[in-house]
């Protein structure tokens, strides 16, 4: 069927043809607002970063500690155990360097995204940026230290930890 | 349209209580406790024993996109094969029931829920639902769809203003014996009527309030239901239709989704009629369509179903009780969960587990829903507690 | 586990993939679902159901987008459902469609999977922000794009592989889209190219994606006895797998796609293929990526851990090699209208087993391929087996 057909549908356009009208156009500005509860698990999650902690839950059965928390263990199904503190460091499973922005646009200063395990849990790990560091010196297994933001602007938020730098062993 | 029928039963429900705002809680935790419920009502371990789990979700009620991503965890389904409708809780069931009819799998989950307090403007919401090019334009408050259907059914059927109040004064009743409802309430038709004006001739007490919840259903085909439950519940017939999307096109008045998707059911039943139904479990969300459903359905001609309101027919007690649950207008409205949660209703009450609300006898009852404004889609289900 | 029907696919359509359609999302569903009957002689009233795939309604900024497609994509007063697993859904709708045939409620599903992403302004990507969780990583100002680097970093890092042996892959599809008539992204590049194009997200290089698209594609599903009715070649799905992987995507090794080989497990046992590497003949896996191009070819078990990039290096899986991947030229050539990508590559493996794939046609005999799609948080595997 495909090689008898000669014409595809579909009309291409450029940016410019909307701009300068040459199509009609509708825009609509979506106004989508929710507030959403955070529950038991990651509201103390936000509370301890307040308070310049992580914290996870533990589940007895296997052994995982889950961070960020939730009150269950999704293998085993079943309520997990204990509310664990955990250390603010750990090591970097995995890193890239970004030179844009949320929107796709370009920044000057590269930002350094990773995926952080914690120490002490059973290779959990939280995304977060790596900040003090040349993007060229990050590596793999590299050991990390959160940096927290003064108590006073702490607001609850993943954001109280500015970034996780390069460690000393 | 239908060949051969695969006896697959309901062997676990779990629900959480219904309430208007659910601060304390995430989702993720509604959703746990409702399927650690329906997981332990049907004595199955979903690491193990459930083979496929089908969730129901739309993003901008989440406000996440691919919602899809976060369901998971929260029923068992990790590195499971999961996957998401974007429709009604009963939509989901079909696909599960659709899995285990293939012999794809024996055991299978569905999931619905609702955490509408989470949302800050469930207008606008709704308001990105209609045509952005046609419709939106016209900057109305979006329950204008529900209004105008509203006029053109009470138009073409004869059925009353007040006799739709009283379908609120019902429901709202129905959910005092209802442990699980949001908002039960002695109201009376007369505080309908006197309520505020929506989109008219909406009052405010016409609209179902939202509502938080989770529900979660297992399924499982004969030789399996029977290994776990000895009283499983038989899917016997399922349908669903959507009529257009196009507010300008649509045939105003009737919903010929519901009489398509339940004719599709009753055929399916080979041999269950309208009048061999004990209980029905429909859509209220808007009062007057608990009306409109009954006519559409076949379960009374046109312009009847309100005076069998007012005579007390559809009561709890009456010759055929619809939404002894409440109904969304008493226990609340769920949006995605609606179906799932008229299901338990429905499995409560084949089972003989209803408490206050039992129906006497009920042995085969019908589900159905609507997905609401601006929506002509919907759902029907049949259940049966012995083998039809 | 054997189905009880045997499905076949009849009929195939699908638009030109493009930066920025002038059609409409209902139009460009339209003409792929038209262009899908027109095919095998269809008209729509020979359709008993319909299935719609489409990905994040952000894009659209239209709520229960699914409702809003219906008749665009000829749902119109069928049963009519929308599927939703992220990237996936390509894949997934194909199976979705599998199992209303496959479990005896339906004879025929037309299958349509739509994207218009080019409404979202000022750019798609921001939209993708809202994948990520509103807690713990949205605060954080999230690109899609990080993720496909941390995942693609990990997977170099495991494996030691140099960026050209990844970069081949993004070469080569480009130039296998040069026959495709629907291609956005068809062109000559070389890998010094690719290694000298911008970088975005190290290690995730310009000429190492596909950019956003519009587009849509569609499939006619009929059952056995239908089938063989309809079309003297029908092409038979013998294979369905899926899988969802734990949303906490930050615990997990991302450098091999587990997800991926267990959805290739569930689908292969069903095909009864028990050595995929000499039984597939070719396969068109998920490709917004070169790397994934490699990635998933593992996940498939076409190959050991690791072993891709060489294979890629060394020609293996060029057109006209033993293993050829990606003959259509993929998301990385065609374009990626993230739902109807998937379902391109399904259209893909209908006219190469037909031997009607003209100048993509892959050399031989092919018999056996397969189809895979991926999305969410780097979380689902959607696996179709296909057989002339």
């Amino acid at each position: 069927m495909n090689v008898r057909i000669k014409e595809f549908a579909g009309t291409s356009l450029h940016e410019e043809d909307i701009r300068q009208g040459r199509v009609l156009s509708v825009s609509y500005r979506t106004r989508a607002q929710y507030l959403w509860s955070a529950g038991v698990a990651i509201g103390r999650y936000l509370a301890e970063l307040k308070n310049g902690r992580i914290v996870g839950r533990q589940c007895d059965k296997c052994g995982r500690t889950a961070v960020p928390p939730r009150m269950f263990c999704e293998w085993c199904f079943r309520p997990n155990d204990r509310w664990v503190i955990l250390k603010d460091s750990g090591v970097v499973n995995t890193f890239s360097v970004s030179y844009i922005a949320a929107d796709a646009t370009r920044i000057t200063e590269p930002l350094i995204p990773a995926v952080i395990q914690i120490d002490g849990t059973t290779g959990a790990g939280i995304l977060h940026l790596i900040g003090q560091a040349d993007p060229k010196k990050v590596e793999f297994g590299m050991r990390v230290q959160a940096m927290w933001k003064p108590p006073q602007d702490r607001t609850g938020s993943i954001l109280d930890i500015k970034y996780f730098k390069p460690a000393e062993r | 349209m239908v060949k051969e029928m695969t006896r697959i039963a309901i062997i676990g429900i779990g629900m959480t209580q219904l309430r208007s705002i659910t601060p304390d809680l995430s989702y993720k935790e509604m959703m746990f406790e409702a399927a650690l419920k329906a997981y332990n009502d049907a004595g199955v371990d979903p690491r193990t024993d459930v083979q496929s789990f089908v969730c129901s979700s739309e993003d901008f009620l989440e406000g996440t996109s691919i919602f899809d991503e976060y369901v998971p965890d929260q029923i068992g389904g990790s590195l499971k094969p999961v996957c998401t409708i974007s429709g009604d809780g009963l939509y989901s069931l079909a696909t599960a029931y659709m899995q285990i009819s293939a012999g794809l799998v024996d055991v299978a989950a569905v999931e619905a829920h609702s955490k509408a307090s989470d949302i800050a403007s469930i207008r606008s919401i709704m308001s990105l639902a209609l045509d952005p090019i046609y419709v939106r334009p016209l900057d109305v408050d979006p329950y204008f769809v529900g209004g105008l259907e509203m006029t053109r059914f009470l138009h073409d059927s004869g059925n009353t203003r007040e006799q739709c109040a009283l379908v609120v004064e019902k429901n709202r009743r129905n959910a005092l014996k209802n442990p699980y409802a949001a908002y039960p309430s002695m109201l009376t038709a007369q505080d309908v009527l006197k309520s505020d004006h929506m989109c008219q001739p909406l009052r405010r007490m016409d609209v179902a309030e939202p509502a938080d919840g989770a529900a979660v259903v297992v399924l499982a085909s004969e030789e399996k239901a029977k290994k776990f439950r000895d009283d499983p519940v038989w899917i016997v017939g399922l349908g669903w239709c959507s009529d257009t999307p196009c507010l300008e096109a649509r045939q105003w008045g009737e919903a010929v989704y519901a009489k398509m998707a339940a004719n599709e059911a009753f055929r399916m039943t080979e041999n269950v009629r309208p009048q061999d139904i004990d209980l029905l479990e429909i859509d209220d969300s808007l009062s007057f369509k608990e009306l409109q459903h009954l006519e559409a359905m076949g379960f009374c001609g046109k312009g009847e179903a309100g005076p069998l309101t007012k005579e007390g027919a559809t009561k709890l007690g009456g010759e055929l009780p619809v939404n002894a649950s409440g109904g969304s207008l008493g226990m609340g409205y769920t949006f995605e969960m609606v179906g799932l949660q008229r299901l338990c209703e429905v499995v409560l009450q084949l089972r003989n587990q209803a408490g206050e609300r039992q129906v006497r006898n009920a042995e085969k009852g019908l589900v159905q829903c609507w997905r609401g404004i601006p929506t002509a889609s919907g759902a029907v289900v049949i259940l049966s507690s012995e083998r039809s | 586990m054997l189905a009880k029907k045997r499905v076949a696919v009849v009929g195939a359509g699908m638009t030109k993939f493009m930066r920025r359609a002038q059609e409409t999302g209902k139009e460009l569903a339209y003409e792929a679902a038209r262009m899908a009957l027109d095919s095998c002689g269809l008209r729509i009233q020979d359709i008993e159901s319909v299935t719609m795939g489409s990905a994040p309604d952000a894009f659209d900024g239209v709520h229960m987008k699914g409702e809003y497609l219906i008749d665009g994509s000829g749902g119109w007063r069928k049963p009519y459902m929308r599927n939703y697993v992220g990237g996936g859904t390509g894949v997934f709708a194909a199976i979705h469609g599998w199992q209303h045939v496959a479990s005896g409620l339906f004879d025929t599903c037309l299958v349509v999977c739509e994207e218009k992403m080019s409404s979202c302004k000022p750019h798609p990507q921001a939209a993708f922000q809202t994948i990520f969780d509103n807690f713990t990583e949205r605060p954080l100002g999230p690109n899609l794009v990080w993720i496909f680097a941390l995942e693609m970093h990990r997977y170099m890092h495991v494996h030691k592989i140099p960026k050209e042996k990844i970069a081949v892959v993004s070469v080569k599809n480009k130039k296998n889209a040069m026959d495709h008539p629907c291609a956005q992204l068809a062109q000559k590049i070389t890998v010094e190219d690719v290694l000298n194009s911008e970088v975005l997200v190290w290690p995730v290089q310009r000429l190492d994606i596909s950019p956003t698209s519009d587009g849509a594609a569609a499939v006619v599903l009929a059952s056995e006895d239908v089938a063989r009715k309809i079309t003297d070649s029908p092409v038979w799905i013998d294979g369905v797998g899926w899988n969802l992987d734990t949303a906490y995507w930050t615990s997990r090794d991302l450098y091999y796609p587990q997800y991926v080989e267990n959805a290739a497990r569930m689908a292969y046992q069903m095909a009864g293929i028990r050595n995929p590497r000499e039984e597939i003949d070719f396969a068109e896996p998920y490709d917004p990526f070169d790397y994934k191009e490699l990635h998933h070819m593992e996940g498939l078990m076409l190959c050991a851990k690791g072993e891709a990039p060489t294979l890629a290096w060394e020609g293996v899986t060029q057109r006209d090699g033993k293993l050829p991947i990606c003959p259509s030229g993929g998301l990385l050539g065609v374009g990626n209208p993230i739902a109807a990508a998937g379902m391109m590559k399904i259209c893909e493996l209908f006219w190469q087993l037909r031997r009607e794939a003209g100048k993509r046609q892959v050399p031989g005999n092919p018999k056996t391929a397969v189809a895979q799609a991926w999305g969410d948080l780097m979380q689902v595997g959607t696996v179709v087996v296909m057989r002339a």
